[in-house]
């Protein structure tokens, strides 16, 4: 367990390093200079870019920017907000916890949703139910993430007026409700984003819960619980389901970059002020340091995110660990 | 396709075929992928307007769908039909170009790494692993955006160059599993290069999974673009892609419901017909004797 967990741990540490090299490398090969870009106003003087170039460091050798640029990322300095006119780190601290919450809430739903719809599919494999829910889900899978949201807000939000189209409080009328009232409505404005999220998830869920399960179905175990007499649907639910569960564990983590991805839209369609919403918006206001810092917190969290499942997975599987 | 030597018939190709049509899946898929194919080539004589032409320049408005305009006009009161007929072009010849790239390059490197073993092996897949769990969507948005817009080739090169490291470790598994076979050690011992072991040995082995996997990664592909392009990053105006189109009317979609309808339709029926070929191909190849990475990688390829 102790090599496995090196090993993987290792393999965490590659993927931010290689993410935060990969990030500052494109910076420096992107034409265009963001001095340049951020401070393009007139009355900006050339002298004035140099010294904000000299202050900035950008007049150094490359190596050195590039030290600098992990130290910078290791102690989470990550630089000045141009839209937001605040340090991007306060911008993020602000961000990431509404995207966890986001991201959480459609992570435990779509779990649980798509086991159900695996467990009832894998119930009489390729029957008439199996069949047409996984078409349905396949439908489900094919559709692009914003597109679906686009759809959801026109029909539950404008169309239908029942929920609030955006934000994740009511802008004018919190500040005056009591504390439920607040509460309720906090759940109001999470209903649409969170919701559309769970669907999207449960489809590339349920497809593979349903895989899962019909790969142990031809065990000997499988066999012997049904020639000791349970029926099929026991022995699925207490000896299939059971085994099916570890990848599970190991999904939970291959959902994750999919899981970031989908926020992304989903936050930017609904106006939700997280790490998607504010990443997709500094693409428009160029807002490079926002940018980059969101790209790089979002990846590592998910590497992050990924380690652990890896690691429940391994605690969980002893087979794991050895291979 | 480890142990049933089927690959060694000369027959096996037409027997895989006849396998995989009666999959109504794969008939339903082949059939809407050969319509959108005929849309695409043809959208010169369907689209009954010009794509780019802005056809009522007095007011620039978005109509809603009428008999002129089956699918209504967009802000910039150009046909969103035609636009639509045109960006199926877009979207098949950068989800092709970019999933041939992606494929060949995985199969390189797959192959390169199941062969060599040792830290070449090692240090390949570590970066491969690495790579799969950073959503891809992000790395495109940070290249696209830092380059302002691009074109169709460089944007269907980078699609592929974030495409390839499910392939490749798919590849390398499948590799790893014959590397050892007598044929494979018959051929090294018989003087065989690396290069010749590939093309006899290893490529005929990893072509099932493969394609499994190309055909998934189309849509992909077709997803990513459209995401880009919603975003306001995809392939530079005036070309006309689906998420392009949709974007167009974003900003005011409660009014403007077809501009994000129809294109929609489009990109999930076309991605819905990859997906169920896919589907039925890999069932057709057996998933049991396929590599467990096979169902991880395309899940993986999916952000």
């Amino acid at each position: 367990m102790r090599r496995f967990l090196a090993g993987r741990l290792l393999q965490a540490v590659i993927v931010v390093f290689l993410v935060t090299t990969v990030t500052f490398v494109l910076i420096h090969l992107a034409p265009g200079d963001p001095i340049a870009v951020a401070l393009d106003r007139p009355g900006v003087t050339e002298a004035i870019r140099d010294r904000m170039r000299v202050e900035y460091g950008l007049d150094r050798p490359i190596g050195e920017q590039y030290v600098r640029w992990l130290g910078n990322v290791a102690t989470g300095e990550l630089g000045y907000s141009f839209s937001f006119r605040r340090p991007v780190r306060d911008v993020i601290a602000e961000a990431l916890p509404r995207t966890i919450l986001l991201a959480g809430l459609a992570f435990v739903f779509s779990f649980a949703l798509g086991t159900i719809v695996g467990l009832v599919q894998a119930d009489r494999p390729n029957g008439r139910r199996d069949r047409w829910l996984g078409r349905a889900l396949l439908l489900m899978f094919s559709m692009p993430d914003f597109w679906l949201a686009l759809i959801v807000l026109v029909l539950f939000a404008y169309r239908l007026p029942l929920l609030p189209p955006s934000g994740i409080v009511d802008p004018v009328m919190y500040d005056y409700l009591s504390a439920s009232g607040r509460f309720i409505d906090r759940l109001r404005h999470l209903v649409l984003p969170v919701g559309t999220l769970t669907l999207l998830t449960t489809a590339a869920i349920s497809r593979q819960q349903r895989s899962a399960l019909l790969e142990v179905l031809p065990s000997d175990w499988m066999r012997t619980a049904l020639a000791k007499g349970l029926s099929y649907r026991a022995a699925l639910r207490r000896h299939a389901f059971r085994n099916a569960l570890l990848p599970t564990i190991t999904l939970a983590g291959l959902t994750l970059p999919g899981l970031a991805a989908g926020s992304l839209f989903i936050e930017k369609v609904f106006s939700w002020p997280g790490m998607g919403l504010i990443t997709a918006n500094a693409i428009g206001s160029r807002d490079y340091p926002l940018l980059t810092a969101g790209v790089l917190i979002i990846s590592i969290a998910v590497a992050m995110g990924t380690l652990v499942a890896d690691v429940a997975a391994a605690a969980a599987d002893p087979r794991i660990r050895v291979s | 396709m480890r142990a049933s030597g089927r690959f060694d018939e000369a027959g096996w190709p037409r027997a895989l075929a006849g396998r995989v049509l009666r999959d109504p899946r794969a008939r339903v898929g082949l059939i809407v992928l050969l319509a959108v194919a005929l849309c695409a080539i043809f959208a010169p004589l369907l689209a009954p307007y010009d794509p780019a032409a802005q056809l009522d320049i007095a007011r620039l408005q978005s109509q809603p769908p009428s008999l002129a305009h089956p699918m209504g006009t967009d802000p910039f009161s150009r046909d969103v039909l035609s636009r639509l007929l045109y960006g199926t072009r877009i979207s098949l010849v950068i989800g092709l170009g970019a999933v041939a790239l992606s494929l060949s390059f995985g199969i390189v490197v797959g192959a390169t790494a199941g062969l060599a073993g040792g830290w070449v092996d090692a240090v390949l897949m570590r970066l491969v692993d690495a790579a799969l769990s950073v959503p891809r969507i992000l790395v495109l948005i940070l290249v696209v955006s830092l380059w302002d817009s691009v074109g169709i080739v460089p944007l269907t090169l980078l699609l592929a160059g974030t495409g390839w490291f499910a392939v490749s470790r798919l590849v390398r598994a499948e590799t790893l599993a014959i590397r050892d076979r007598e044929f494979v050690v018959a051929a090294r011992a018989l003087g065989s290069t690396p290069l010749r072991l590939m093309v006899r040995h290893v490529l005929p082995n990893v072509l099932a999974p493969a394609l499994v996997s190309a055909t998934l990664g189309i849509a992909n592909v077709i997803l990513l673009e459209a995401g880009l392009s919603y975003l306001g990053i995809g392939v530079r105006p005036p070309a006309a892609s689906w998420g392009t189109i949709i974007q167009d009317g974003a900003e005011r979609v409660s009014e403007l419901w077809w501009l994000t309808l129809f294109p929609g339709l489009a990109i999930i029926v076309t991605v819905f017909a990859c997906n169920a070929l896919g589907d039925a191909l890999r069932d057709a190849f057996d998933p049991r004797q396929l590599p467990r990475d096979t169902t991880d990688a395309t899940f993986a390829t999916e952000a």
